[in-house]
């Protein structure tokens, strides 16, 4: 299990006070559906994703990513127990969904990504380390109940 | 969108080739590359070094290396790392030429594990979008992405 020491945890928290979730969320979307195409496989019913113009403002993709990044600040409450808290979702995505766990790597380094062009200079590697233990643990946790 | 149409469930451009670059592509890695400027080797080795701390399996690679802070030996290797890539870039048209002799060293000599290929060009990208976010648009995002994957794959492809 993924353990978080009091600096690691700060080094979150104080970090995601400064995230919009809303703006960040529909963008981390929509460049997973960009950058990785084949992840728009779950997003038939999204409708038009045929340009990256039409992926980033398509008003569906904004409202998933605010709803997956929203679920992700819950992640960053319960640090201790992220299996814990992804029980339920990780059901969901395996026996509902059934979003390949390969998806969460994928998301989580988008994420990453952004959380750098951000935040700059203040994007550590450091506190990019952090943040790497952190989508990976969220990753795991999520293909935690798969079967 | 002209030019755009769906097949089996997944929206493509008209004549779009696998993964090569597309014209589109190559515009966006090379004004990347001019953006980067002398940066390269600065760049190049900020990546390395967010490789070796976000993960830690990598370092296994430079036993030999002060991966310190500040460490010229990884402020060299960042600048060949760099200098490597810009020699890519150089020659997108003809990757696997131009990339031979690194090809031929990283698979007889370094054999660096395939999966270390992702770690590094994932930090570059961190790194390209912490220096210049306003140029790492999601489409200069994904192809730049294509491009270090590209790279990856050639590096990769004397292995067995």
């Amino acid at each position: 299990m993924v353990h978080f020491t009091a600096e690691e945890k700060a080094a979150i928290t104080s970090l995601w006070g400064k995230v919009n979730v809303e703006d960040a969320g529909g963008e981390a979307l929509g460049r997973l559906l960009v950058v990785y195409p084949w992840t728009q496989r779950f997003f038939d019913s999204f409708g038009n994703l045929s340009s990256t113009s039409a992926i980033m403002g398509n008003p569906k993709v904004k409202s998933h990513g605010k709803k997956v990044l929203t679920s992700f600040g819950d992640a960053i409450k319960n640090l201790d127990n992220l299996k814990g808290t992804f029980a339920k979702l990780s059901e969901l995505h395996c026996d509902k969904l059934h979003v390949d766990p390969e998806n969460f790597k994928l998301l989580g380094n988008v994420l990453v990504i952004i959380l750098a062009s951000h935040f700059g200079k203040e994007f550590t590697p450091d506190v990019q380390a952090v943040w790497q233990k952190l989508v990976a643990g969220v990753a795991t946790a999520l293909g935690h109940k798969y079967h | 969108m002209a030019g755009s149409f769906k097949l089996e469930g997944r929206w493509r451009t008209q004549k779009e080739p696998t993964m090569v670059l597309s014209a589109a592509d190559k515009s966006n890695i090379k004004a990347a590359w001019d953006k980067i400027g002398s940066h390269g080797g600065e760049y190049g080795a900020e990546a390395l070094e967010r490789t070796f701390m976000c993960f830690p399996t990598t370092k296994t690679y430079f036993p030999h290396f002060d991966l310190s802070h500040g460490s010229a030996q990884v402020k060299a290797h960042g600048k060949k790392v760099a200098d490597a890539l810009t020699l890519a870039v150089g020659h997108l048209d003809d990757l696997p030429n131009a990339l031979s002799a690194l090809s031929d060293l990283h698979a007889y000599k370094l054999r660096v594990d395939p999966v270390n290929f992702k770690l590094l060009s994932h930090c570059l990208l961190v790194t390209l979008a912490s220096h210049h976010p306003a140029e790492f648009t999601p489409a200069v995002h994904a192809s730049l992405d294509k491009f270090l994957s590209s790279v990856s794959t050639v590096l990769t492809s004397k292995y067995r």
